[in-house]
C-alpha cells in the first residue's frame, strides 16, 4: 500500500504542476471519468504520504484511519470529497495549500449497524508537514470546512441520528479572517439546535485551540486522548505573554486537566485506537435521537438475578464508608458500567449501564469520597448527566447515600445555592422513568434533591439500612435540645435513623431486601417503558445557570 | 445461579457421615471460639448433633457467614485478633452470657492455649480438646520432645532451651551440624520457623525467632535442631478418649508447602507402605497415651527418603487439613471430639479404621502466587461460586459473595477437597473443581494449585517439602502453554471476541432507522498473548466458530452466555471450562485457562496494523522506588532520608496476615525520601521509600 500511495502522490503532483486542479477542467473535458477517479484517489490520500507520516510520528492516526476504526467496515458514505477552500490571500491558492476535501472528512456510516454522522478533522501543517505548528495552519477551520460540517449536522438533525466529531483542529484559519469566524458560528448554532434532538459526541484527538474548543463544549459528551490532545482557549505562549504564567500544553489543557480539574471533558483514553474503540462501545448506550427510546441490547444476565452480596455491602456503622460502585456493578447487567467523569467530582458517580439489556443512566452518591456530600462540582456534574438522560429517554436510576450539601465559605461564595439548584431542577424536570434506591443516608435538602418521591419519582425504595431525616441524630439533638438531654440522641436514632418515617408517609414505596434490588428495578423498568408524562407548555425552562 | 453461593455453603456435601445417636446425651449449647471456615465447619456438625451454637466475632465480622450460621452471636471486640478472637475476658463473658456448656476452639487463636483451657475448666465449661496438661506438654517443643523420647518415638537430634545470644546459637548450631532449624519453642505450626545453613543465617534466625518468641508468645525459649534435608512432611491423625483408648486414623501427606505453610494435602500418602504406616501410627498412639491425650490430635513426622521418620511435634487441636482424613475414614472428627469431650468412650477400634479411596485438599488462598508462591491479597469477593455442582467435591469455607478478605486475618478463602476411588480420580476431580471455582475481586492461588496437582513429579508422588522451590527455582510464573494449548486459547479467545461483537449488533425491538445488517461471516483478527502477536481468522457457521491460527483450523463450540462466570468451550473435541474475568472496549481480555489468568488483546487486523503508530507510554523505573508488595502494617523502617543503602539491605518490614516480610533495596544508593512510618497501614503498591 505504501508504494501505491507514493505513486498516487507522484501522480497528483504531476497533475498540479500541469495546471492546478480546476484549470484542467476545460482542456481535458473528454476524460471526466478519469479525472473523477484521480481526484478521488488524491482526496483519499489526504495530505499525501509525507503528511500522513508526520501524523503517525506524533502517535496519531489520520482522519480517514480514524473513521475506518470508528465505523463498521465498508459502511462509510462520504460527503463533499471534492470541496476545496476558496481563499486566495496569502498564497493560499497555491497548489500545495489546496487539496480535495479541505482538512475535514465528513459523511455517515454505521456503528454496530446503527446510523451515525461523522466528521473527522485533518490536523497537519499545510505549509510544513515537518513542524507541529498547529496554531498557524493545522486543521484550521476554513469556510468550506465549516460548511461541510454544517451539512452533515443538518442531515443528522433531519434524519434523527447522532453526530460524532473527531476533533483535531488548530482553530480559525487566520488567512480567511471573518469567513472562518462565520464558519464557527454556523457550527455553534447547529450544535445548539441539535442539542436535545440528537446526541452529539466530541472526541478530541489533537490540539484544539481558540474557537475550536467551543463546539465540543456545546456537545453532550467530550472525550479526549491522553498525551496527544489539548483543549484551551489560548495556548501556553499567549498565556505567558498575558498572565506571565509558565504552563505546558499538558498542564493547561491536557486530558488530565480536563477530566480531573476543569470538568470540561468526560473521559480520557490511552490513544487514538483505544478512544475510537471505546467510542463504539459508548455509542451502543445511546438512542439515535430524542424520537427513539433507550436502546435494548441482547442480554444474557437474568433480570431476576438476586444479588446476595448487597445484603452486607452497607457497613453497620453509619460513619463508615463503602464504595457505591460495588453496588452499581453488582446490580447492572454483567457488571458493565460506562462511567462518565470518573475523576471529576468523585463524590457523585454518574454513567451508563444496562438493566435487562435496556440502557439506563445511573446517578449515585459516593460515600467513599467526601462522604458522598453534594457540593458545587458534583451538583453540576449530576445535573448535566440527568438532563442528557431526560432529553434522550434514558431511564434514571438513583442510589442515594447523601449526608447533605457541603457547608463552608468556599462553597457558599462559589454559589452552592445556585449550583445545587441545578441538580434539583434537573431531577424535578425529568420525565423519564425515575427509580430511586436509598441505601443509607438521605439527609436534609439533599434527600429532596436526589430524585425523591416529591420530584415525581416513579419508584422510590429504601433498603433496611436507610435513614431519611433532616440531619444526623447528633446534630439534630443538639439543635432540638441544645445539648441538654443526653438520651435524646438514642430517641432520635430510634425515630428517624431508619426507613419507617418515610415509608409510613408513602415517601418511599417499599422497604426492599437489598438482594432483590436488581429484580425490582428490572420489573419497574418494564412497566415504566410506557410512561408518558408532560410538563406545562413553555418556550423553555430557566434552569439556574 | 448467583443465589446458590450462600445456600451451597450450608448444604455443601460433607464426604463424611455424622452418625449421631439421638439418645446419646450431648451438650445443649456450644460456643465456637473461632471464625471463618473452621467455625462454619464446627457449627455444621453441631447442627446435625442437635447442639445450639454460639458464634463469636469481631466488629468487622458482624456479618460473616459463621455468625449467620450460628444460633447466637456475641461480639468480642474490634478487628485485630489480639483484641477479639484472642480476648479471653470477652470470650469468657460471652460464654457466661449465652450459657454455653462447651467451647470448640477450632485451630489457631486459642486452640492450644493452656490458659484458656484452664479458665474454662475453672468455670465448669468443657473445652473440646485435650486437657491442659497435654496442651502444655505438647505445646512446648522441648518438653514434647522429651516426652516423645521417653515414649520411644523417633526424634531429631537438637537443642532446646533458652539461648543466651547469637553466639550461643551459632555454637549450638555447629554442634548439631548444619543445616539447622530455628524457631520459638512456644510457636505452633511452621510459622516463624527459620532454616540456617551457616553462622550468618543462624544469627539472623536467632534474631527473628527470639523477637517473635518474646513478642508473640512471651516465652524466650528457642528450639534449634537438625534440619532434615529434602524431607516429606507426613502426619498421623490420632483420636483418643478420656478412658485410655487411642486410635490412629492414618496419615496425611502435607509435603507441598511454601514458607513452611501447607498448600496441598492428601490422604493417604503415596510414600508409605503398610509397615511404615503402622509403625508411625503406633508411635503416635504411644505418644498420645504417654500424655494421657484425649480428643483429636495430630502427630507430625518428617520422613526422609529411606522412610526413616522423626517426630516433629504434636498439634493438640483439629488440623486445617482434617477433611482428607474424614474422606478416607468416613469419620466426623468434630463429632468425635465433641463426644470425647462429653466423656464418651471411642466408638471404633483400630481395625475399624479404613482407608477408603483417596482425598486431596487444596488450600485456596487470597494471595498472589507469582510473588514468593503467595503474598496476601485483600479485597471484596465480588463474585464467588464454589464448584459444588461437581461430584465428590467438598468445600469448607467461611465466606460468601460480597465478603471482605481483610488484612486482619488469615487470607484463606476455603479448603477445596476432592475425593475419588483412587488418587488419579481424586486429582482429575480436583483439576475440574479448580477450573469451576469462581473467585473474583481478590487475587487467588488457583493457578499454583492447579499446576502443582498436574505436575508430573506430583502425579508420580515424587514430592518433598522443597517441591515448590525445586520445581520453580525462579518463582512461580503460571502455566506454561504448549503450542497446542496456545492455539486452543487463541481460538477460544477469538471466538469469544467475535461472539461479543456479534451480540453488540443485536438490538431488540423495532428501530426507527433500520439496522444495517452485517453480512460478515469472517473476521481477521490479531491477538496479543504473552509478547507474541498471532493473526487469527474466525469464520462462523451456525453455533460453531472455525478458527484458523498458525496455519491450523480449529472448531470451537460453546454456549457463549456472556454473563455466565463459567464458560464451557469445546475446541476440536476437547472440553474445557474457562472463565472470562474481564473485557474492555479496547480489546483487552483476561481469561482463566488451565487455572492461569492470561491477558490478551484482540484487535481487528486493521486496528492492529495502525497500533504500531500509537505512542509507547513510559514505564516507571522501579529500581529506585520501593513499593509495598501487599497490604499490611509497617512494623519497622530501618532507613531515613540521606542514608546510604546497599543492594539487598533491609529497608523496612511489613506485617500482613501474621507474617513479617523484610523488604530490601533493589540497588545501592542514597535514600531520597521515606513515605511510611512504623505503625502505618499500607496498601498493595503504596510507595514506601524512594532512592536517589
Amino acid at each position: 500500500p505504501a508504494r501505491d500511495m507514493a505513486a498516487a502522490a507522484a501522480g497528483l503532483r504531476a497533475l498540479r504542476r500541469a495546471a492546478g486542479p480546476w484549470a484542467a477542467l476545460g482542456r481535458r473535458a473528454s476524460s471526466v471519468p478519469a479525472r473523477i477517479e484521480e481526484k478521488r484517489r488524491a482526496a483519499l490520500l489526504g495530505g499525501g504520504p509525507r503528511r500522513i507520516e508526520a501524523q503517525h510520528r506524533r502517535g496519531k492516526l489520520t482522519a480517514r484511519e480514524r473513521i475506518l476504526l470508528l465505523l463498521d467496515p465498508d459502511s462509510f458514505d462520504e460527503y463533499d470529497m471534492f470541496v476545496e477552500h476558496r481563499c486566495s490571500d496569502f498564497g493560499m491558492d497555491a497548489d500545495e495549500n489546496k487539496y480535495f476535501g479541505d482538512s475535514v472528512v465528513t459523511g455517515r456510516g454505521r456503528i454496530n449497524g446503527r446510523l451515525a454522522y461523522v466528521f473527522s478533522q485533518v490536523c497537519f501543517s499545510l505549509m510544513s508537514p515537518e513542524i507541529l505548528d498547529f496554531t498557524v495552519f493545522g486543521g484550521s477551520l476554513s469556510g468550506a470546512h465549516a460548511q461541510k460540517i454544517c451539512k452533515i449536522m443538518d442531515q443528522a438533525a433531519l434524519v434523527g441520528a447522532p453526530v460524532i466529531g473527531l476533533n483535531d483542529s488548530g482553530g480559525a484559519r487566520i488567512q480567511e479572517g471573518v469567513e472562518s469566524l462565520a464558519g464557527y458560528a454556523d457550527i455553534f448554532l447547529r450544535n445548539v439546535l441539535c442539542s436535545g434532538v440528537v446526541p452529539q459526541i466530541s472526541l478530541i484527538m489533537g490540539p484544539c485551540a481558540g474557537g475550536a474548543v467551543y463546539s465540543p463544549a456545546l456537545t453532550d459528551f467530550t472525550f479526549m486522548v491522553k498525551d496527544t490532545s489539548y483543549l484551551f482557549i489560548t495556548g501556553p505562549d499567549v498565556v505567558k505573554s498575558v498572565t506571565n504564567e509558565d504552563v505546558t500544553q499538558e498542564q493547561l489543557g491536557g486530558a488530565k486537566t480536563h477530566t480531573a480539574i476543569s470538568g470540561v471533558a468526560h473521559r480520557a483514553f490511552e490513544n487514538d485506537i483505544d478512544a475510537l474503540l471505546n467510542l463504539r462501545e459508548f455509542f451502543n448506550y445511546l438512542p439515535l435521537s430524542n424520537r427513539d427510546p433507550a436502546p435494548v441490547c441482547e442480554c444474557h444476565d437474568s433480570s431476576d438475578r438476586l444479588v446476595p452480596e448487597l445484603e452486607t455491602v452497607v457497613p453497620m456503622e453509619s460513619t463508615k464508608a463503602y464504595d457505591m460502585l460495588d453496588i452499581i456493578h453488582a446490580i447492572v447487567d454483567e457488571r458493565e458500567f460506562f462511567e462518565i467523569m470518573p475523576f471529576y467530582a468523585r463524590n457523585i458517580v454518574v454513567g451508563f449501564a444496562r438493566m435487562n439489556g435496556r440502557t439506563v443512566g445511573i446517578v449515585g452518591n459516593q460515600p467513599k469520597v467526601a462522604s458522598g456530600c453534594l457540593d458545587i462540582n458534583s451538583s453540576v456534574k449530576g445535573a448535566r448527566f440527568v438532563r442528557f438522560c431526560d432529553a434522550f429517554n434514558i431511564p434514571l436510576i438513583t442510589f442515594v447515600d447523601v449526608p447533605g450539601f457541603l457547608p463552608g465559605t468556599s462553597q457558599e461564595y462559589g454559589g452552592i445555592i445556585r449550583h445545587g439548584a441545578k441538580l434539583l431542577f434537573a431531577f424535578a424536570e425529568a420525565t423519564v422513568p425515575k427509580i430511586t434506591i436509598i441505601t443509607r443516608k438521605a439527609y436534609g435538602g439533599a434527600y429532596d434533591v436526589m430524585s425523591s418521591k416529591h420530584l415525581r419519582g416513579d419508584a422510590n425504595y429504601a433498603w433496611p439500612t436507610a435513614e431519611v431525616a433532616v440531619m444526623g441524630a447528633k446534630g439534630a439533638v443538639q439543635i432540638i435540645f441544645r445539648g441538654k438531654q443526653t438520651d435524646a440522641e438514642a430517641e432520635y436514632v430510634n425515630k428517624f435513623a431508619n426507613p419507617f418515617p418515610a415509608a409510613m408517609r408513602g415517601f418511599v414505596d417499599d422497604i426492599i431486601q437489598p438482594s432483590t434490588t436488581r429484580k425490582r428495578i428490572c420489573h419497574d423498568l418494564d412497566v415504566l417503558a410506557s410512561k408518558a408524562q408532560s410538563t406545562p407548555w413553555k418556550k423553555h425552562a430557566n434552569i439556574p445557570l | 445461579k448467583m443465589l446458590c453461593s450462600r445456600r451451597c455453603l450450608v448444604t455443601s456435601r460433607q464426604l463424611y457421615s455424622v452418625v449421631h445417636d439421638p439418645n446419646e446425651k450431648t451438650f445443649e449449647k456450644l460456643l465456637v471460639a473461632n471464625r471463618g471456615e473452621i467455625a462454619c465447619r464446627v457449627i455444621k456438625t453441631c447442627k446435625k448433633m442437635g447442639i445450639k451454637t454460639v458464634a463469636i466475632h469481631s466488629d468487622v465480622d458482624a456479618n460473616a457467614v459463621h455468625v449467620q450460621m450460628a444460633d447466637e452471636a456475641a461480639c468480642v471486640g474490634p478487628a485485630p485478633s489480639g483484641q477479639s478472637y484472642l480476648n479471653m475476658d470477652a470470650i469468657m463473658g460471652a460464654i457466661r452470657r449465652t450459657g454455653a456448656q462447651a467451647v470448640h476452639p477450632g485451630y489457631g487463636f486459642l486452640s492450644e492455649n493452656r490458659e484458656f483451657a484452664k479458665r474454662l475448666a475453672s468455670e465448669g465449661v468443657t473445652f473440646v480438646g485435650p486437657d491442659t496438661h497435654a496442651i502444655q506438654a505438647m505445646g512446648d517443643k522441648i518438653e514434647s520432645k522429651l516426652l516423645a523420647k521417653n515414649a520411644k518415638v523417633n526424634t531429631i537430634p537438637g537443642f532446646d532451651g533458652v539461648v543466651k545470644d547469637a553466639d550461643e546459637a551459632v555454637r549450638i548450631a555447629r554442634e548439631i551440624g548444619y543445616p539447622v532449624m530455628i524457631k520459638a519453642s512456644a510457636g505452633g505450626g511452621g510459622k516463624g520457623m527459620r532454616i540456617a545453613w551457616d553462622d550468618e543465617e543462624t544469627r539472623e534466625g536467632f534474631r527473628f525467632s527470639s523477637q517473635e518468641a518474646a513478642s508473640s508468645f512471651g516465652d524466650d525459649r528457642l528450639l534449634i535442631e537438625k534440619f532434615i534435608d529434602n524431607p516429606r512432611h507426613i502426619e498421623i491423625q490420632v483420636l483418643a478418649d478420656k478412658h485410655g483408648n487411642a486410635l490412629w486414623l492414618n496419615e496425611r501427606e502435607c509435603s507441598i508447602q511454601r514458607r513452611n505453610q501447607k498448600v496441598v494435602e492428601e490422604a493417604p500418602s503415596t510414600f508409605l507402605d503398610p509397615e511404615t504406616r503402622r509403625a508411625m501410627g503406633e508411635q503416635a498412639v504411644a505418644l498420645a497415651k504417654a500424655v494421657k491425650y484425649s480428643s483429636a490430635g495430630t502427630v507430625e513426622f518428617l520422613v526422609d527418603s529411606s522412610k526413616n521418620f522423626y517426630f516433629l511435634e504434636m498439634n493438640t487441636r483439629l488440623q486445617v487439613e482434617h477433611p482428607v482424613t474424614e474422606c478416607i475414614t468416613g469419620l466426623d472428627l468434630v463429632q468425635e471430639m465433641i463426644r470425647v469431650a462429653k466423656g464418651y468412650p471411642l466408638r471404633h477400634r483400630q481395625t475399624d479404621i479404613p482407608i477408603n479411596g483417596w482425598a486431596v485438599e487444596c488450600r485456596v488462598y487470597a494471595e498472589d502466587p507469582y510473588k514468593s508462591f503467595g503474598l496476601p491479597s485483600i479485597g471484596k469477593l465480588t463474585q464467588y461460586q464454589e464448584p459444588l455442582h461437581l461430584p465428590s467435591v467438598r468445600v469448607d469455607s467461611g465466606i460468601q459473595q460480597g465478603s471482605d478478605i481483610s488484612i486482619y486475618y488469615d487470607p484463606m478463602i476455603s479448603k477445596l477437597i476432592t475425593y475419588g476411588s483412587n488418587r488419579a480420580e481424586a486429582l482429575k476431580r480436583m483439576e475440574e473443581a479448580l477450573d469451576n471455582y469462581v473467585i473474583r475481586g481478590v487475587t487467588h492461588n488457583i493457578s499454583l494449585l492447579r499446576e502443582v496437582i498436574i505436575h508430573p513429579r506430583f502425579v508420580q508422588g515424587d514430592i518433598s517439602t522443597k517441591f515448590l522451590p525445586e520445581v520453580y527455582p525462579d518463582g512461580f510464573k503460571g502455566h506454561k502453554l504448549t503450542d497446542p494449548e496456545r492455539r486452543e486459547l487463541l481460538a477460544t479467545a477469538a471466538s469469544l471476541y467475535v461472539a461479543e461483537q456479534l451480540r453488540s449488533q443485536r438490538f431488540l425491538g423495532t428501530q426507527r432507522i433500520p439496522l444495517a445488517k452485517s453480512q460478515r461471516s469472517s473476521w481477521e483478527l490479531s491477538v496479543n498473548l504473552e509478547d507474541g502477536v498471532y493473526p487469527v481468522t474466525v469464520s462462523k457457521s451456525d453455533s460453531t466458530f472455525s478458527v484458523e491460527v498458525d496455519g491450523m483450523k480449529l472448531n470451537v463450540t460453546g454456549e457463549w452466555n456472556l454473563a455466565s462466570p463459567l464458560l464451557s468451550v469445546t475446541v476440536d473435541g476437547t472440553q474445557r471450562t474457562i472463565q472470562r474475568l474481564s473485557r474492555d472496549a479496547s480489546g483487552n481480555l483476561s481469561i482463566q485457562f488451565l487455572g492461569t489468568v492470561y491477558k490478551l488483546q484482540i484487535l481487528s487486523q486493521a486496528a492492529a496494523e495502525l497500533s504500531k503508530y500509537m505512542p509507547e507510554k513510559a514505564a516507571e523505573d522501579t529500581s529506585s522506588i520501593l513499593r509495598s508488595p501487599m497490604p499490611g502494617t509497617v512494623v519497622a523502617v530501618s532507613v531515613k532520608p540521606g542514608d546510604t543503602v546497599s543492594e539487598g539491605q533491609e529497608i523496612c518490614v511489613i506485617e500482613a496476615m501474621k507474617m513479617q516480610n523484610s523488604l530490601a533495596a533493589a540497588k545501592t544508593g542514597k535514600v531520597k525520601a521515606v513515605h511510611c512510618r512504623a505503625g502505618d497501614t499500607v496498601g498493595e503498591g503504596d510507595l514506601l521509600v524512594e532512592l536517589e
